[in-house]
């Protein structure tokens, strides 16, 4: 079976524009803190201390950037194991989004780790520490992350297939590269499968052992947000923020690429958001109360505030909104329902990582510097710009009338 | 295709059923049976005289400070923790009643019995060694810093300012000190023996309580960390309830418990895993398209619903 046997193509539209160059100089500035930050160490550049080890960039950076990933999986699961086949077309690009997201996971992990060069370790033998949580994670993604180019790698050769080829100076290996891709698509073509299971199994794995990470701070997580079931929450929400993710991407590159939203594929995933977000709601609202932590909401504190934003704005607004079939229809009311589930499922990973994280010893509390905010803000900005090389490059977005031209025709302008 | 789908729901329902029976593991271990190496704080003997912290700086090489910074007493003047360069700090507690004799309390790694750190660390960095000590392997370390996270006492310092090869810092119970020099615990060798006692655990538990059983007056009836998170090998008495003396309220469980018992449940044999492997390559033959590959319905799609999910 191919893996993605949909009409895809290369976006023809002009790459630069002026949301572009924001984006390049939010991506210069961070290049520019992130090499201070190497040359001068954590504390020259965060807010981080013997309290608070962990801060935005493990909250945001790793935490959120592996949740919002989330689209990649449960797609993949959705068409190519349920074989609900008219999702398709939002399959690719929640397969690059989530590529490209890993591979930023990593990045931003490189920027915190105090000893970056070292990060390969949990791979070494030696150094294996089943116990650890954190081991698990590591171990998770660096497998899906392989297994994300691996599915990626059809849409590179149907790129090579329909003409593609390597420029400047790469170009000396275009025929080794050609006849390596012509291998890669016959042998994927029948294995593909295999790595799109292990793909969604291990999504399950790391994406649940994400919410177990914190459950090693009993003393230190507010009781609104610990709870033995945080990984279960933690996968709940992941695949709860799967598809309305894909609807939030596929309506910013419709309105980036000017082209019309994706209706009808997109309303009725919303259907299928709303499901999910409705599991995902009802068990966090039971634990609440199973474990008698709702007194904790009435108390006043920024936690609580913080919580009732996160469920209230980010999970049960969205949820009745999306009840209604004029806002499943409806573009605009469609993009604000699934942005407030992006930026609640986001909340909750700040919520969990920073802000329920109170250390009795503290004498203040964390607030992330502006360079660890620089930082994370360029990550997301380099992030973008090569989600737009790479779909103006590769067959990614479906094609669509009077744009897709043959995948090497790339006009100069728009 | 009904069947199928039935069939398949079915396959998911054990499934599940075979996950949730996975082994309940609760691991018996009395940590009051351990044979590994103590240290016994009373601090109803401590002075303040902050001669432990030297001998600390000295012997495992910290800030190299004179002997007279650290007889400097303001800094009992605010609360202290330790940080990358001090392993161990004393702190001062007024006592309102008595103001000429306040309390002291040294604090440092607790070593716990059930090492939370230990558990965190991703690459074997942090380790139990055979005394029983939590020591530090630099060279493994990834600077993750999860251990930090993980720490019911809030111990582990770090090494923020460097860039290069920064280090997690905190008491190492003197093992290399312990080892091949057969010397006690520099701190416990420069204080007053009444207050550092080091030797096996259960030898100074039993001490302890003697020392309870015969000054019930002089002390409260406790020892902090005979219990506290499965047990720690500093053990502590104190004439004051020890909430009062800095001490953190925690209950008697490991900390590594619940994350292990979790995650050993869940990758038992690497079968749940391959079990959702399994389920989910039923579901590739179970479920049929609802739509021909292609091109996607253009009609009204709000008007068909997405089967197999409502
Ligand atoms: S007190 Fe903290 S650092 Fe020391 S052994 Fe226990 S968990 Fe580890
Ligand atoms: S900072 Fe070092 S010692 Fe601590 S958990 Fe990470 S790798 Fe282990
Ligand atoms: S046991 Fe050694 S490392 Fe620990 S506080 Fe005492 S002197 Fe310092």
């Amino acid at each position: 079976m191919s893996a993605h046997g949909l009409a895809a193509a290369p976006v023809n539209r002009k790459f630069f524009t002026p949301g572009v160059g924001v984006l390049m100089v939010l991506a210069a500035i961070a290049g520019g803190l992130a090499l201070y930050r190497f040359v001068f160490g954590l504390a020259s550049m965060t807010n981080l201390d013997d309290r608070y080890p962990w801060g935005l960039w493990i909250a945001v950076d790793v935490a959120t950037g592996v949740a919002l990933a989330a689209g990649g999986f449960t797609s993949a699961a959705l068409t190519h194991i349920f074989h609900r086949g008219r999702y398709l077309p939002v399959v690719r690009p929640a397969l690059l989004t989530a590529m490209l997201g890993y591979t930023f996971v990593g990045l931003g992990l490189m920027v915190d780790l105090g000893r970056y060069y070292n990060i390969w370790h949990p791979a070494w033998p030696t150094m294996w520490q089943g116990n650890s949580v954190l081991f698990e994670v590591g171990m998770c993604v660096m497998a899906y992350l392989t297994v994300l180019y691996i599915e990626f790698l059809p849409i590179v050769c149907e790129w090579s297939r329909k003409g593609g080829r390597l420029w400047g100076p790469l170009a000396v290996f275009q025929n080794p590269v050609k006849r390596f891709l012509e291998v890669a698509e016959r042998t994927l073509s029948k294995t593909m499968v295999v790595f799109i299971i292990a793909g969604v199994v291990l999504s399950c794995m790391h994406q649940s052992s994400l919410g177990a990470l914190m459950l090693i701070a009993p003393y230190k997580v507010h009781p609104l947000w610990y709870t033995p079931i945080l990984p279960l929450l933690f996968l709940l929400s992941a695949i709860a923020v799967g598809f309305p993710m894909v609807i939030f991407e596929s309506m910013v590159s419709a309105k980036s690429f000017r082209r019309e939203p994706e209706m009808h594929v997109l309303t009725p995933l919303s259907r299928l958001a709303l499901l999910f977000l409705g599991i995902y709601m009802a068990a966090k609202i039971t634990d609440l109360m199973v474990r008698n932590a709702y007194g904790h909401l009435w108390d006043g504190s920024f936690a609580s505030t913080m919580f009732m934003v996160e469920v209230g704005a980010g999970v049960l607004l969205p949820f009745c909104m999306l009840l209604s079939g004029r806002v499943r229809r409806s573009p605009s009311w469609l993009f604000i329902a699934n942005t407030l589930i992006v930026l609640g499922v986001a909340l909750n990973r700040i919520n969990v990582y920073i802000v329920a994280y109170q250390p009795h010893y503290a004498t203040h509390r964390y607030v992330p510097s502006i360079g660890e905010i620089l930082i994370t803000l360029g990550l997301i900005a380099t992030l973008m710009l090569v989600y737009r090389v790479f779909v103006t490059i590769f067959p990614v977005l479906p094609a669509v009338e009077g744009d897709a031209l043959p995948a090497l025709g790339r006009r100069a302008e728009g | 295709m009904e069947l199928n789908r039935r069939g398949f729901l079915h396959l998911l329902g054990a499934g599940a059923t075979c996950m949730c029976a996975g082994p309940a593991l609760g691991e018996s271990n009395d940590p009051t049976e351990d044979d590994g190496m103590a240290m016994l704080v009373d601090t109803t003997e401590c002075i303040g005289c902050r001669k432990c912290e030297f001998a600390c700086d000295q012997a495992q090489g910290l800030s190299g400070r004179s002997r007279e910074s650290f007889e400097d007493t303001s800094v009992f003047d605010q609360p202290r923790r330790m940080v990358a360069d001090a392993y161990t700090v004393v702190n001062r507690y007024p006592q309102p009643n008595t103001p000429d004799q306040p309390i002291y309390v040294k604090s440092q790694c607790m070593h716990c019995v059930k090492p939370a750190c230990v558990s965190a660390c991703l690459v074997g960095a942090l380790t139990t060694a055979e005394n029983g000590a939590v020591v530090y392997d630099a060279g493994k370390c990834m600077g993750c810093r999860y251990c930090m996270v993980a720490c019911p006492f809030e111990v582990p310092a770090y090494e923020y300012s460097d860039p290069l090869t920064p280090r997690v810092r905190k008491c190492v119970f003197c093992f290399e000190r312990v080892k091949n020099e057969a010397k006690i615990p520099a701190c416990a060798e420069m204080c007053p023996p009444m207050c550092l006692t080091y030797g096996k655990r259960t030898e100074l538990l039993a001490l302890a309580h003697e020392r309870i059983a015969k000054y019930p007056d002089k002390y409260v009836n406790n020892v902090y960390g005979e219990h506290e998170v499965g047990g720690t090998r500093w053990l502590y008495l104190a004439a004051k309830p020890f909430e009062e003396l800095g001490f953190l309220t925690l209950g008697d469980k490991p900390i590594p418990q619940l994350t292990e018992t979790l995650q050993h449940s869940i990758f038992k044999f690497g079968i749940p895993p391959l079990l959702l492997f399994g389920v989910l390559g039923a579901a590739i033959t179970a479920f049929k398209d609802d739509s021909s590959h292609g091109a996607a319905s253009a009609k009204d799609a709000s008007s068909s619903k997405p089967k197999g999910v409502s």
